[in-house]
């Protein structure tokens, strides 16, 4: 009898608790999204210390160790290539790390304007109505109907490839998606009698906007903000797939599949593998982190 | 009803025209045109009389107003003129190239809906076991997973496999045949394709299915199902499914929409001769009449499927009708 | 000149014949019949061959026609063998001082509806090549310049009269762009029928082409070369990645692939396949050059170009990029090996750049940087966004300047905005620029780098550079055009580092060791008529089974 009081009462003061302990009960109640937040962490934690994590100069080309397999010591002396080069003799492993960079560079440049731009767009769509909200939806329905990988495509021609253009690229289709959702969850709060009663007051727009529609819409946003990290990760590594995003020498993980890796991939496999395996973990981590931060916040589809 | 549908049917319009716009400005913001390419896209000489020729005979020197003018005549005619690349009638270029991705689009429609009702519908009914784990991880590798790196791995495991079984590497053909004039070669080439693209897309429709699983065994009826005491395999096949449908359907119905057009990574992979590969030629190559008519094939489709979509639930649900 | 450039032909042949006879077999083992399928990297705009000017053209549309002359299928390599196609006998000397030239046209050729070739349609396309009339492109008028007139004076004979003589002359009319069509067909059609219809008198007969996918053609019953061709057709598929084409080669979906593969690729099918794949391969007459921009600062100075172009190691870069990029020889402005192009010893004594010093040269490097006052510059490369070889080649370059102390970024352009950029838009700094060309002719190859050439985009005036040219193309003497290209070289490379060049492309092509008859030519848009490929039927069920 006395066991589940126990548990009951350690639920309600979590503070007594150790940090462990609490990361512990996280892990048994949301094992896959404690498992993507591990991902995250891995990957902040990889860009972050990438200068002294990677072995070698992920950049230098090393005309000596050109496609070596893993496991491999260095033609050059010093060094001990993890998972092999690629046909520069660059060592996969040290760029894979540098990779993590240019993802979460992209991922959260991209991820975070794109849905802040789409928060601001839907709530003010939400807020004023009328003509303006009209409009402005019509604007969204062109841009949602418009194929997602065309609009990058055509960016990608006008300005060029480069990091900066990627990721404008990237960010450019968030934004009607997020307006849409945020807009339709405002249009509730919009209704709601305190913000009527904010009006009559007579608060200004902005303040009735922040003050009380924005928060009401913050478990949309986060929705679609975690949703679009990991996309933005795959629309980086598809671009550059398809030679139009980041460009040679900087590390980048769909760039490391394009050229050589598919060339080559029969005799030297880890060229296309690890990347590839890179993107799929980070992405499948950033997923499941998303997808925990959903059940956390909708209602609906909280567990029973 | 009827004003229901011609009042979406008009709200339709400014979509397409505002995709009109998009397309046709941004295409010319992209520097450079088609004539430059075809006179010295191998680094030749030249001749800036002939590239001005070959621009006055394309009607890109025309007032941008003007040039704008004539698409628009030509979309509201479904006049889609020629091919400023190639010369032959987009329309031609389009129709040839639509039975792949309409094969392909409902093949992979085919795999996802194979995967993802059964595992979505085991997923909910199990929820938070060890199984709805395994499945959610399953279905959410899909779509972490890059298709072309899944397209690089199944053609790297055909040529090693075959080799290694058969003694000589094969892979799939590279070029299209009809089903109706060769279905071995037709389904050889297509079958890997729409299992790559189909994985990644039941990962949507696996999640969909569980969600509106899990919300319809909540309601009311199925309470009182299972208080009949009725047993589960019952309550699922009979009560829940069936209303569980509708949202499937529709996800469903977007992706293969989005499948139309947007195959254009697989199909790099796969050396496919679709709408998708078409497109990134076309807008390489600076091809404005195939690139917008292109953009619009796309944009309608995906308009048109919403369209219906809106349609059936109204159709269902009365109350939208009239909100 | 004669003896000279025999032994250059020589050398290039050993060096294709160094993998297998390919062409070595007995006459009468050649069989008959079969069906070969090729893989093409590029799309084809249009059928009209003297509008095109891409592989992607010539190797589908190619055997559908014929051309006047051409580089003798049975010796490709060799830069100066031209035989009569259309024409019978010897290719013609000319006569009135070098400005004459007769051909006597072959009788009974027709076309692919039927109609009979006479002199009229000869004469017909090269007035369209040469003069085309107003609203009509023709991409080749700048070879034609010394054509005065072309007359048929009886339905066999077409006399082409120069301006002036030119040794440039019988190369430019043996390029395979200049398809024969019917005067029939530009008069009554008009002269854009040709970019989306075929109608030729070659060794195939177009049967369709569906965009984006394949070309096929069968067998021409009426050819007029005896016994030819041997296939009964072809099918030529279309496959714009290098993967997918060299996967189709080894997973039995394509026999053969005319343009090139790195080395790495051939050795993966060598070690897959055994001798089920044959090798041929040739230098290339191709190369990518750096193009500094002399209206962008700072490389309106001199100093800075020519750190550039000391910094790079080129022959370790030989080395070790011939083993991932279709790129190899060490070579000067003309194409390596060819008699008036400077050796590999005089480029190393001579030609700042190519010293096996590597460490001395990036010192100098460094010194000229420092004097310049540009000491850690950054700048961006402009690169086309091809991946063989431009990318690799570029991502090569970056790595060489960074270890100059250079920041760089690659910009990488689709085709079009790169043309515009270099053409029109001019805001690049330094770009890669590429000299392709089909006819080994090195004093018009090298027109490139004349400023006033048209097709030269780093922007700059050089009155010597262009007074040493008009003097090259004046004179016929063959120790004094040595000297003058070795002048001309010299300004290019040195003096003004106006330019400078990266390493020649190098052509490998493995296939299917059944496909016979074919052999490898300096160019990959030469000898490409595919009237001398045979199959080996019993080879290729072996190897394909069914």
């Amino acid at each position: 009898m006395t066991t589940p009081d126990i548990s009951i009462e350690s639920d309600r003061l979590p503070q007594r608790k150790s940090v462990l302990q609490h990361i512990g009960s996280l892990a048994r109640k949301q094992p896959l999204g404690f498992a993507g937040g591990l991902v995250v962490l891995a990957m902040v934690f990889m860009a972050v210390f990438a200068p002294w994590l990677a072995p070698f100069d992920p950049e230098q080309a090393n005309f000596a160790d050109m496609l070596v397999p893993p496991g491999s010591t260095s033609e050059m002396g010093e060094g001990f290539f993890l998972l092999g080069t690629d046909q520069f003799g660059r060592d996969l492993f040290s760029r894979i790390i540098y990779g993590a960079r240019t993802a979460l560079l992209v991922g959260f440049t991209a991820a975070i304007i794109g849905s802040c731009a789409g928060l601001a767009l839907g709530v003010a769509s939400a807020y004023f109505g009328g003509y303006f909200d009209l409009i402005l939806q019509r604007i969204i329905d062109v841009f949602m109907a418009f194929p997602l990988i065309i609009m990058a495509l055509a960016i990608v021609a006008i300005f060029g490839t480069g990091t900066e253009k990627v990721i404008m690229a990237i960010t450019i289709p968030f934004i009607p998606r997020c307006a849409r959702v945020v807009r339709s969850s405002a249009l509730a709060v919009r209704e709601m009698p305190y913000v009527d009663a904010a009006r009559s007051i007579g608060y200004s727009s902005a303040r009735i906007i922040f003050r009380h529609i924005a928060p009401n819409v913050v478990a949309p946003f986060l929705i679609m903000l975690t949703a679009f990290l990991g996309e933005a990760i795959l629309l980086e590594a598809s671009l550059s797939y398809l030679g139009l995003g980041v460009q040679e020498p900087t590390p980048a993980w769909g760039l490391m599949l394009q050229g050589g890796a598919e060339e080559y991939a029969e005799s030297a496999i880890w060229v296309p593998i690890f990347p590839g395996l890179a993107i799929t973990i980070a992405v499948f981590g950033f997923n499941l982190f998303g997808d925990a931060v959903r059940d956390a916040l909708d209602p609906r589809l909280r567990s029973q | 009803m009827y004003t229901y549908i011609i009042k979406r049917l008009l709200m339709l319009l400014p979509t397409l025209i505002g995709a009109a716009i998009l397309i046709f400005l941004l295409l010319r913001l992209v520097p450079g045109d088609v004539c430059l390419l075809k006179f010295g896209g191998e680094g030749s000489y030249a001749d800036p009389q002939q590239i001005l020729q070959c621009q006055q005979r394309l009607g890109l020197t025309d007032p941008i107003w003007q040039q704008f003018f004539d698409y628009m005549v030509g979309f509201f005619t479904f006049d889609l003129g020629v091919s400023m690349w190639t010369s032959q009638p987009v329309a031609y270029e389009i129709a040839i190239r639509f039975e792949l991705s309409l094969q392909v689009a409902l093949m992979a429609t085919f795999v996802s809906v194979v995967i993802a009702l059964p595992l979505g519908i085991i997923s909910a009914a199990k929820q938070n076991s060890w199984i709805d784990y395994l499945v959610r991880t399953f279905s959410i590798a899909g779509i972490a997973m890059p298709s072309f790196w899944l397209g690089i791995l199944i053609i790297l495991g055909l040529l090693i496999g075959s080799q290694a079984w058969f003694g000589r590497p094969w892979m799939p053909p590279i070029h299209f045949q009809s089903f109706f004039v060769d279905p071995v070669h037709n389904m050889s080439q297509l079958i890997w394709p729409a299992l790559a693209t189909g994985y990644r897309y039941s990962a949507v429709a696996t999640r969909m299915t569980r969600s509106a699983m899990l919300e319809v065994l909540r309601e009311d009826y199925v309470r009182t199902a299972r208080a009949k005491g009725l047993i589960e395999k019952v309550i699922i096949n009979k009560h829940a499914l069936k209303n569980a449908m509708l949202p499937v359907i529709t996800i469903v119905g977007i992706e293969f929409a989005f499948l139309m057009g947007g195959l254009v990574v697989t199909e790099q992979v796969f050396n496919l001769n679709g709408l998708g590969k078409l497109f990134v030629s076309a807008v390489t190559q600076s091809d404005y009449t195939m690139t917008q008519a292109l953009v619009m094939l796309v944009v309608a489709i995906f308009v048109l499927m919403n369209f219906l979509v809106d349609i059936m639930y109204a159709w269902l649900d009365p109350r939208i009708r009239y909100s | 000149m004669k003896s000279r450039l025999t032994r250059f032909a020589a050398s290039v042949a050993l060096g294709s014949a160094l993998v297998v006879g390919a062409g070595s077999m007995p006459a009468s083992a050649q069989e008959q019949g079969g069906e070969l399928r090729l893989v093409v990297g590029s799309d084809i705009p249009s059928y009209d061959g003297h509008i095109e000017s891409t592989f992607g053209m010539i190797h589908p549309i190619r055997p559908f026609y014929s051309l006047l002359i051409r580089v003798n299928p049975d010796n490709p390599s060799s830069p100066t063998d031209f035989v009569c196609d259309l024409c019978v006998g010897e290719v013609p000397k000319p006569t009135n001082d070098g400005k004459t030239y007769t051909f006597k046209i072959r009788k009974g050729v027709t076309f692919q509806d039927g109609q009979e070739l006479t002199s009229a349609d000869i004469k017909a396309t090269f007035d369209k090549l040469a003069f085309p009339p107003d609203g009509i492109a023709s991409n080749r008028k700048a070879y034609f310049a010394m054509i005065d007139s072309v007359e048929a004076p009886d339905p066999e004979t077409v006399v082409f009269n120069l301006k002036f003589p030119s040794g440039t002359f019988i190369p430019s009319i043996a390029m395979p762009f200049n398809f024969i069509y019917s005067k029939n067909d530009l008069d009554e059609r008009g002269y854009t029928w040709h970019q989306t219809n075929v109608n030729g008198t070659g060794p195939f007969h177009f049967v369709e082409h569906v965009q984006g996918s394949h070309v096929t053609g069968k067998k021409n019953p009426n050819y007029y070369h005896e016994g030819k061709p041997y296939l009964d057709g072809y099918t030529s598929l279309i496959a714009p990645k290098m993967s997918v084409r060299l996967q189709a080669i080894r997973g039995g979906q394509a026999d053969i692939e005319f343009r090139g593969f790195p080395p790495k690729a051939r050795d993966d099918l060598k070690e897959a396949l055994g001798d089920q794949i044959e090798v041929q391969e040739s230098d290339w007459n191709c190369v990518l050059i750096v193009t500094p921009n002399h209206e962008a600062k700072p490389f309106d100075d001199p100093r800075v170009r020519q750190a550039l172009s000391l910094s790079i190691d080129r022959h370790q870069g030989s080395e070790y990029l011939s083993k991932i990029a279709i790129v190899k020889t060490v070579g000067g402005i003309g194409f390596p090996g060819h008699p008036i192009s400077s050796s590999p010893e005089y480029l190393e004594k001579n030609i700042i750049g190519y010293s096996k010093d590597i460490e001395a040269s990036r010192e100098k490097a460094k010194a000229l940087l420092k004097e310049a006052g540009h000491e850690n510059l950054k700048f961006t490369l402009h690169n086309r966004g091809v991946d063989q070889p431009y990318k690799v080649v570029g991502t090569w370059l970056i790595d060489q300047w960074r270890r100059i102390g250079l920041d760089v970024e690659q910009w990488v352009q689709p085709s079009t905005p790169f043309y515009a950029t270099l053409r029109t838009q001019k805001n690049f700094e330094v770009s890669l620029d590429f000299n392709c060309q089909a006819v080994v002719n090195p004093i018009a190859d090298i027109s490139k780098f004349l400023p006033s050439s048209g097709a030269n985009y780093s922007y700059f005036e050089d009155a010597e550079l262009e007074s040493i040219y008009a003097e090259l193309l004046a004179t016929g003497d063959e120790g004094k055009q040595r000297e003058l290209f070795a002048q001309f070289e010299k300004r290019v490379l040195n003096d003004l580092a106006s330019q400078f060049i990266t390493l020649w492309w190098y052509k490998i092509n493995p296939y299917r060791s059944y496909v016979k008859g074919w052999k490898i030519a300096p160019s990959h848009y030469l000898n490409q008529s595919l009237e001398n490929i045979w199959i080996d039927s019993a080879e290729r069920k072996k190897q394909l089974g069914g």
